[in-house]
């Protein structure tokens, strides 16, 4: 049986970005790489990158900042640092 | 979730599943003449797949109510058996089928002419029929996803037909539909590279007229929006470190598929 050609584009599929979990953090340490372990509200230390829009202009982030991190509903562990607090 | 990529295992009970589907559909083709009804060649394919214990794919998915489609003349796929339709000498039928067996899928299609047919359709047969064959020669490792649909594109409209968009081919395993989906367009050297474990099934749906199709109103039949006539061939075919392995039709088989 032929199937319906249906782009999964236009139907908004692969959504995990609505998805995100995002929660205030602390840095407690840079790693390399732009990686930074940081401490969750919930005392959980999560793995966390520096995301692209942060990078791009530039932005610094040192141990003792606060940020926002959004988690993947995928893996609680991983997440992206969207926001650096003053 | 990508391509889902089966062991030698699962080709084999694939295989299976397209030897019924092969057995069926060449029943059928021996059935198609002049004043044979659509839902006579419906119960003969419900009927061998019970004696094969084969779970027809069709009938449920979506609703479809059928085992069979039969596809005649300007229809493009997805035409419903029925008591009231009767085969006419020039016709062409297309005829789709596919089971399950074992929990694994395969789907296949062939379209015949119903006694002597006018030349323009004998050749719409025979260019869809090879427009597969130069398909399944690009399922290899190391090609991409749309060399497939390019070749499609590329016979059929060399020879003045068209293809449809709206329908495609389509990856198959556990499930009848699953990635990728198999545009019968296409540039060539686009899309994910083959690897051995892939099955696709590969379906040309190729147009005398216009490549535009619309649904009637059961929901289900397609038919060109000029109402000229389309032809329909398809296998299941898995991609193997030696090339293409056709799993709805017999191992030993060479020559062209249909």
């Amino acid at each position: 049986m032929a199937k319906r050609e249906n782009d999964k584009k236009k139907s908004g599929e692969g959504n995990s970005k609505e998805d995100a979990i995002e929660v205030m953090a602390t840095v407690i340490e840079p790693l390399p790489n732009a990686m930074f372990r940081v401490e969750l509200e919930n005392k959980h230390q999560v793995l966390a990158h520096i995301s692209g829009k942060m990078r791009k202009n530039f932005i610094r982030i040192l141990a003792g900042d606060k940020v926002a991190v959004e988690l993947s509903p995928y893996d609680l562990t991983r997440g992206r640092i969207t926001y650096r607090y003053k | 979730m990508g391509i889902i990529l089966k062991s030698k295992l699962e080709l084999e009970k694939m295989y299976r599943a397209g030897q019924v589907v092969w057995e069926v559909l060449s029943e059928l083709r021996g059935m198609v003449k002049p004043g044979v009804t659509t839902m006579d060649l419906e119960q003969v394919a419900a009927r061998r797949s019970s004696e094969h214990r084969a779970r027809p794919a069709f009938k449920g998915y979506m609703g479809y109510p059928c085992v069979l489609c039969t596809s005649i003349n300007e229809e493009v796929v997805h035409g419903i058996p029925s008591p009231k339709r009767k085969l006419v000498e020039g016709d062409i039928i297309s005829l789709d089928f596919g089971v399950s067996v074992d929990g694994y899928f395969a789907d296949a299609a062939v379209t015949v002419p119903v006694g002597r047919v006018p030349a323009g359709k004998a050749k719409l047969l025979e260019v869809t029929r090879d427009s597969l064959d130069r398909a399944i020669e690009m399922v290899r490792p190391g090609n991409r996803l749309s060399d497939i649909s390019h070749a499609v594109e590329s016979w059929t409209t060399r020879h003045g037909f068209s293809v449809v968009r709206e329908f495609v081919g389509h990856g198959i395993g556990t499930k009848m539909h699953e990635e990728p989906q198999l545009p019968n367009f296409g540039e060539p050297g686009r899309g994910p590279r083959l690897e051995p474990g892939m099955v696709l099934a590969i379906e040309p749906m190729v147009n005398t007229g216009t490549a535009e199709v619309e649904v009637q109103a059961d929901k289900w039949t397609a038919v060109t929006h000029d109402r000229q006539p389309s032809a329909h061939f398809e296998h299941t075919v898995a991609v193997t470190s030696n090339g293409p392995w056709i799993l709805t039709r017999p191992k030993e088989m060479t020559g062209p598929s249909w």
